[in-house]
């Protein structure tokens, strides 16, 4: 710290992150002006309805976050100390639930433990799924699985001979979290509740269709009402922009719990951990393990399942659907790939920032990804329609507004998924390459690349996922050219085809397992030499 | 030079016309122009007689078009916009975007008769409660023994924030209850499973047997009589009378083609196109067909009674109503 005055040439990021934050910013802030500048609708809204609105958004934010993040982490913990048949398998799953159509999941979970459900067949006692309870139940489903596997990345940075020091001196389960886990997970934890916390503000179809009733409202309706039944841009804008401060603040409280940059030692590391303590009762882990891999996988299988039924003679010939499929595979790429080149240089230079202590600079760079997740897509898709609405025909740019918004809201957790292993780089590989002179396209190609290769397949995959899922902003736009696969499933549910949607689901989902195994299979030869 | 621009735009504007035919756009929702919807046989039909090309832009649903309709003013490409209910038709009047239709309406067959200059109807249907006949051997056979019944025999319905099915609701209880609508939903609360924010998550809830009732329209069953061979789920008849729901289409005063606007509009209430309604968009035709309709329409529900609230009525009270059905339902 004392060298602040002579390193300051260093503390600008490279041009790299403020042409990201300039696309960012030029995807998302017309939008905005756009809705304000736009003439004043009839729209109102009752100051206790939104108050109603915004405790149930932040009591079941909060819950469903806790419980996620607590699960998470034990079966995270679990993860990483045992090794069995099926675990890369099983991690690559995880990153399925967040990809599937909201409306796809619900039904899924109702099968299994709605009131004609699955397992309330067997299990008559089990509260109702309507309420706050199947609220929780579908977004600890969604999330679940993706606080685990961002927990066991983080848990994975820990270096070898830690965990060759804590066997070697016996120390005592507690007293490994304590030495050893907890400060890892403290430097994770905030990043990944925060996420996890703002996905649950803003879920809309689950909230809804699983609450029960308008007990269980939000401000994400309530955005939406706005924007939709009283066509009222403004007052839409108005309350995302609530929604945005009320997460700030939380966030900014969860952000005095982040501990301050600290460089671990550079030791070897690795997923060594499992073959090195074999100390512990290894049937506590393996309950947990079967248990959150049931409760991940069961409803894949029932969207498999309840899939087959579909006249797939039929289906597998309409034109239409392999059109889908393409569609649906062309906009996730592309969008997965905008995601990475906008979030990885974002994530860099705010990771760098902190290592130097300018924490301030470096939420610049931290806070806008983060935050665009709280923007309803639809609402940047009718500011972007508002400004380009008198110059273009209306089909012609939907397309790259469909890959932009998208690409938008995979960021944040492109960014969370580079993050951990950003971390080790910045606190390792800088100084080194510094002594040694190593910059630019060299040193990404011969010392970033290896280490950040697992995290960009893991990152591009769930924002690969997240997109190929996506309903959002596709209808709004309403071009007969773009159809995609979750267009085809709502379209078929609208029109009392329901047995054709769950055909249709089950080709989603069967191909995001393939991409799943697909991405992960992408430059794993070298992996499995470490 | 100019004199020879000029020609040339003479000689273009000349032959253009030609050889590409004029392009009447039509904003409708996307159950309209899927394969199995009206949309390609109504396509067809008119481009046979008209010598145009007709090119559907395919929103979520009413309240899609109009918004799209409202953020794009004067500059829409939209001729004719097909898809509007009457719930929607007094906010789409005062946006003064819509010519008249200026059509013969003699021919126009909905319940309670039709004279709005603007909007033509192109089919209707009534809201129902749609049942499990394999679960519920006596269903309710009025509005006020669904709101008093059993409250194990779940129902589910639509928000009425969100969608045109669940406002249907929120104005048949107004219509039967007036103001005591509110004491009425806090009663039906205990029968409501959950409130969905479309007809979609609705009727598949009930279709995966979650609940026995689900509230969606007398033609439903039509569907399942036709397509799926079973007479499981049927509507319930409810003395006090049935909710109308009117499907509507206009003309767009920005139109360039308002004669070809009309002729579409002229060929909407004709049997040709009357015809494919009833068993691609599973409503009752708005005009007459060429043949009676399939056996299974006359098993339907046929309500003597029809409720309907005006369009103005519906746009100045629609927001009190909603929340009044919150703060009841919320509780």
């Amino acid at each position: 710290m004392a060298s602040q005055h002579g390193s300051i040439g260093k503390n600008w990021p490279s041009a790299g992150a403020l042409l990201a934050l300039a696309v960012l910013a030029l995807i998302a802030l017309p939008a905005l002006v756009a809705l304000g500048w736009s003439s004043p609708g009839m729209g109102s809204t009752s100051a206790s309805l939104l108050w109603r609105a915004a405790s149930f958004t932040l009591l079941q934010a909060v819950l469903s976050t806790l419980i996620s993040v607590v699960l998470g982490v034990l079966l995270a913990r679990a993860l990483s100390r045992r090794q069995f048949f099926g675990r890369g398998f099983l991690l690559r799953l995880f990153a399925l639930p967040q990809g599937l159509p909201a409306l796809v999941a619900v039904l899924a979970l109702v099968s299994l433990y709605g009131r004609a459900g699955f397992i309330s067949r067997f299990w008559p006692e089990l509260p109702s799924i309507y309420g706050l309870n199947g609220i929780l139940l579908a977004h600890v489903f969604f999330n679940l699985p993706y606080a685990a596997l961002l927990t066991l990345i983080a848990l994975q940075q820990v270096p070898r001979e830690q965990w060759r020091l804590a066997q070697m001196l016996g120390m005592s389960e507690r007293a490994i979290f304590r030495v050893i886990e907890w400060p890892v997970l403290q430097n994770a934890l905030p990043g990944i509740a925060g996420l996890i916390f703002m996905l649950c503000v803003t879920s809309f179809t689950i909230v809804l269709t699983l609450g029960g009733g308008p007990a269980a409202t939000t401000l994400e309706l309530a955005i939406y009402q706005a924007l939709r039944f009283d066509y009222d841009p403004r007052l839409a804008l108005a309350l995302a922009m609530g929604q945005i401060g009320l997460c700030v603040l939380l966030l900014s409280f969860l952000a005095k719990f982040r501990p301050p940059f600290a460089e671990t030692a550079r030791l070897s590391l690795g997923p060594e951990r499992a073959s090195l303590s074999k100390s512990g009762n290894p049937v506590p882990d393996m309950i947990m393990i079967v248990l959150s891999a049931l409760f991940i996988l069961l409803p894949i299988l029932s969207v498999i399942l309840s899939g087959l039924t579909a006249d797939f003679s039929r289906l597998l010939t309409e034109r239409i659907l392999w059109r889908a499929i393409a569609t649906s595979g062309g906009i996730a790429f592309t969008a997965a790939l905008i995601a990475v080149l906008i979030a990885y240089p974002l994530a860099l230079a705010a990771i760098r920032l902190e290592s130097k202590g300018a924490v301030k600079q470096a939420r610049i760079f931290e806070a806008p990804v983060e935050l665009t997740l709280l923007l309803p897509p639809v609402l940047l898709g009718a500011g972007w329609f508002l400004i380009l609405m008198p110059s273009a025909s209306s089909v012609g740019y939907a397309p790259v507004l469909i890959v932009l918004i998208n690409a938008i809201m995979a960021l944040p957790f492109v960014y969370r998924s580079l993050a951990g292993s950003l971390r080790r780089l910045v606190a390792h590989e800088d100084p080194l390459c510094e002594s040694l002179g190593i910059s630019g396209w060299s040193r990404f190609s011969l010392i970033d690349w290896p280490i950040l290769k697992p995290a960009f397949r893991a990152a591009f995959t769930f924002a690969f996922l997240l997109s190929f899922g996506d309903f959002g902003v596709i209808a709004f736009f309403g071009s007969d050219s773009i159809v995609t696969l979750p267009f085809l499933i709502y379209q078929r549910l609208g029109s009392y085809r329901t047995d054709d949607a769950a055909g249709i689901a089950l080709v989603l989902a069967v191909f995001s397992i393939l991409m799943t195994q697909a991405f992960s299979a992408f430059g794993r030869k070298e992996h499995a030499h470490d | 030079m100019l004199r020879l621009a000029s020609l040339l735009t003479l000689f273009f504007a000349a032959i253009v016309p030609a050889y590409a035919a004029p392009v009447l756009t039509v904003y409708t929702y996307e159950s309209f122009t899927a394969d199995w919807g009206p949309g390609p046989a109504v396509k067809k039909a008119f481009e046979a007689k008209c010598g145009c090309e007709v090119r559907f832009v395919s929103l979520a649903d009413g309240v899609a078009i109009l918004n799209r309709l409202k953020m794009e003013g004067k500059n829409s490409e939209a001729d004719i916009v097909l898809g509007l209910d009457t719930n929607l038709t007094a906010e789409a009047r005062n946006t003064n975007l819509f010519a008249p239709h200026g059509a013969d309406i003699s021919t126009v067959t909905v319940p309670n008769g039709w004279s709005d200059p603007n909007f033509l109807p192109f089919d209707f249907a009534h809201f129902a409660v749609i049942y499990d006949s394999e679960k519920i051997k006596n269903p309710p056979k009025s509005l006020d023994e669904l709101v008093n019944g059993n409250p194990a025999e779940k129902i589910v319905i639509q928000d009425p924030r969100t969608s045109t099915p669940g406002l249907g609701l929120l104005l048949w209880m107004r219509s039967v209850y007036g103001d005591k609508a509110p004491d009425a939903w806090k009663k039906l609360s205990k029968r409501i499973l959950t409130v969905t924010p479309g007809w979609s998550e609705a009727y598949g809830l009930f279709t995966k047997g979650e609940a026995p009732m689900v509230f969606s329209y007398t033609t439903s069953p039509a569907y399942h009589m036709i397509e799926e061979k079973t007479d499981r789920y049927q509507a319930a008849a409810f003395s006090e009378g049935h909710y109308l729901q009117i499907e509507v289409a206009g003309i767009m005063a920005s139109s360039k083609q308002p004669a070809l606007a009309k002729d579409f509009l002229k060929f909407m209430i004709s049997t040709e196109f009357q015809d494919i309604i009833p068993t691609t968009n599973w409503m009752m035709p708005a005009a007459k067909t060429s043949a009676p309709l399939p056996e299974a329409f006359g098993k339907l529900v046929n309500p003597s009674k029809s409720f309907l609230f005006t369009p103005e009525e519906v746009a100045s009270k629609r927001k009190v109503w909603t929340e009044e059905w919150q703060a009841s339902m919320a509780q």
